[in-house]
């Protein structure tokens, strides 16, 4: 029973593939889908009705407080116009905080990608001990990202940590590291930290649009004589674009937004050295010199248009009409 | 040719055996820190094994009570956050997968703008909408939080699986005389098991782990999430390494049994074709 479902759910994926049919024929194909407005609405409810009450209340709420002033202890004076907006680009830490902001994500969410790719092909194979190496991948994810954070400001230390105590033991550095203190480690240990946290999720989403994929047309491409670079090139690759337009997509936004890595991993280090937006944000309100919730609340609304705009340009770049149209 | 193809499961094994080993290890430096004395976590020079095996830690942390209630709330909070994640995508991710309709883009934008708010902004707007609503320290409030922001992973993954499915599938069932929910319900659900999973999976995790909203919206000690609660066990006054890392080896084990659990419907896809 289970064998004849998975096979048909097998045979749906080339639809979704761009490799054989014209777009001509994809759209008359769509034609006898068509609906009205209206007659969306009693399948599109729920959702609307927990987005609105949820993230579009509150957001209006921050919107508001951006443009308004505050007391230092965090009294509502009035309104203050774009005073807060004007304040933050006149910050002097605002293009590091932004520098630091585009490593940060750009690199996690492209190694993370790699990676996650090649960790999920490899999960697809069948060998012994798969099943454990499954549940072992899980973890990371299945572990609280605030505890996570802790856990990794120890292992990382430069007095108490475990890795530096290992390093040193295998004699791999003669000195031991300063990963979360030294202004040129840590950067590269917040990366690494991220990487590993964000692998699961993406390996298991790019597994899952993996095993979509029939067998059948890559056996098929084989017999015909394609190399295996050739079959993973022209047919794996372009059936994995929803999988990965999904991964890919949410890692930008997740990334961006972590914040409990990168607070408690660059807790020790004075001013906004390491910081990203995010935390450079709640830095603003709660823990900098300026204790300002309207510029905290402005730079929570720039980062909103940021990541925005980011994922609108990726969105295009890899022109995702195409890939949820299919 | 053949030596090859009788070495290839062994060396798969032992890259399998590595990845493991990543994956586990800085977990064990948990466990390890979990079975030492609270002190031995942050002694000078570390020590790999504990110096001093401590091992009543997870009895300690199991029969606090606080820990319990932690643990239940955890449990309410995400079963009852994906339950309501599917309820709602389940539907608009069909709908939009199948039907052109105006405001169809415009919708799927929507839904994926509504992820890119970091909670941590949003949640001085939140505290104050569920006070106005007096719904601060209950269990709706967050679950509620959680279920709306992980909606739009779900119908995006959803309606991807959803339009993979080809029509001439539904349309047969259709001619079998089965309306749009029941063909939606007996037909494609089945055949998007491994989206559901995968939605499942990802919308539960999320829920557990969630920390922002849970700490600013829950201040009842009794009925904060383990992410929350746990935290109690290291602050300033008490330093308590050990229970705070052995509980949040706890805290990981029912994900992975619900992962063990609904696992084999995420490869089922891939096992059934290699089987030859």
């Amino acid at each position: 029973m289970t064998d004849q479902l998975d096979a048909s759910a097998g045979a749906a994926a080339p639809s979704a593939a761009p490799v054989a049919r014209s777009p001509r024929f994809r759209r008359r194909r769509h034609e006898s889908g068509y609906a009205s407005g209206l007659s969306a609405i009693p399948w599109l409810i729920a959702p609307i009705v927990l987005i609105a009450g949820v993230v579009v209340y509150p957001a209006i709420a921050l919107v508001q407080a951006s443009l308004s002033d505050y007391s230092i202890t965090g009294l509502r004076r009035g309104s203050a116009g774009f005073d807060n907006y004007i304040d933050i680009f006149q910050h002097d830490d605002l293009g590091l905080v932004l520098w630091n902001t585009l490593v940060w994500v750009v690199v996690v969410v492209a190694l993370t990608i790699l990676i996650g790719l090649g960790l999920a092909q490899f999960m697809s194979k069948d060998f012994r001990g798969r099943t454990v190496m499954r549940w072992a991948i899980i973890i990371p994810w299945a572990a609280s990202l605030v505890i996570t954070a802790r856990l990794f400001t120890l292992i990382l230390d430069y007095e108490h940590g475990i890795l530096n105590q290992l390093l040193v033991t295998l004699h791999i550095t003669g000195e031991p590291i300063d990963f979360l203190g030294n202004d040129s480690w840590v950067m590269p240990s917040m990366i690494g930290v991220g990487v590993f946290v964000s692998l699961p999720f993406t390996a298991y989403v790019l597994l899952a649009g993996l095993n979509a994929i029939p067998h059948d047309l890559l056996e098929a491409a084989r017999m015909d004589g394609a190399s295996a670079w050739k079959v993973y090139r022209y047919i794996t690759l372009p059936l994995l674009r929803p999988a990965m337009l999904v991964a890919s997509v949410l890692n930008l936004i997740y990334v961006f937004n972590s914040f409990p890595l990168v607070y408690t991993l660059n807790d020790r280090n004075p001013g906004f050295t390491h910081d990203t937006s995010i935390t450079y944000s709640y830095k603003l309100a709660f823990k900098a010199a300026e204790r300002s919730v309207g510029m905290s609340a402005a730079m929570g609304v720039i980062n909103v248009l940021l990541i925005l705009v980011v994922v609108m340009i990726y969105l295009r770049i890899i022109r995702w009409r195409e890939v949820t149209q299919a | 040719m053949t030596l090859q193809k009788r070495l290839r499961p062994y060396y798969l094994s032992l890259i399998g055996l590595v990845i493991t080993v990543v994956f586990v290890s800085p977990y064990a430096v948990m466990l390890l820190d979990a079975l030492r004395p609270s002190g031995d976590v942050l002694a000078s020079p570390p020590s790999f094994l504990p110096r001093e095996w401590q091992w009543n830690t997870f009895g300690t942390v199991l029969s606090d009570t606080r820990f319990l209630n932690w643990l239940k709330t955890s449990v309410v909070v995400a079963v009852s956050s994906t339950v309501i994640v599917l309820l709602a995508a389940v539907p608009a991710a069909y709908f939009t997968a199948r039907f052109r309709f105006p405001g169809r883009t415009a919708f799927l934008l929507v839904v994926l703008i509504t992820q890119m708010f970091s909670p941590t902004s949003l949640v001085v707007g939140l505290y104050r909408e569920f006070f106005d609503l007096t719904m601060v320290n209950t269990y709706a409030s967050i679950i509620i939080t959680n279920a709306a922001f992980n909606l739009a992973f779900a119908i995006w993954i959803l309606q991807g699986f959803f339009s993979s499915i080809p029509k001439d599938v539904e349309e047969a069932a259709h001619l079998d005389g089965c309306g749009r929910v029941r063909t939606l319900w007996h037909v494609m659900l089945p055949l998007t098991l491994p989206g559901l999973v995968t939605t499942v999976i990802f919308t539960f995790i999320a829920a557990w782990n969630e920390y922002v909203v849970a700490l600013t919206l829950m201040q009842d000690d009794a009925k904060k999430p383990l992410t929350v609660g746990i935290n109690s066990y290291v602050t300033g006054y008490q330093q308590h390494w050990d229970e705070l890392f052995a509980a949040s080896l706890i805290a990981v084990v029912p994900v992975v049994i619900l992962f063990a659990m609904i696992e084999k419907h995420l490869v089922g896809g891939l096992t059934a074709g290699s089987v030859k």
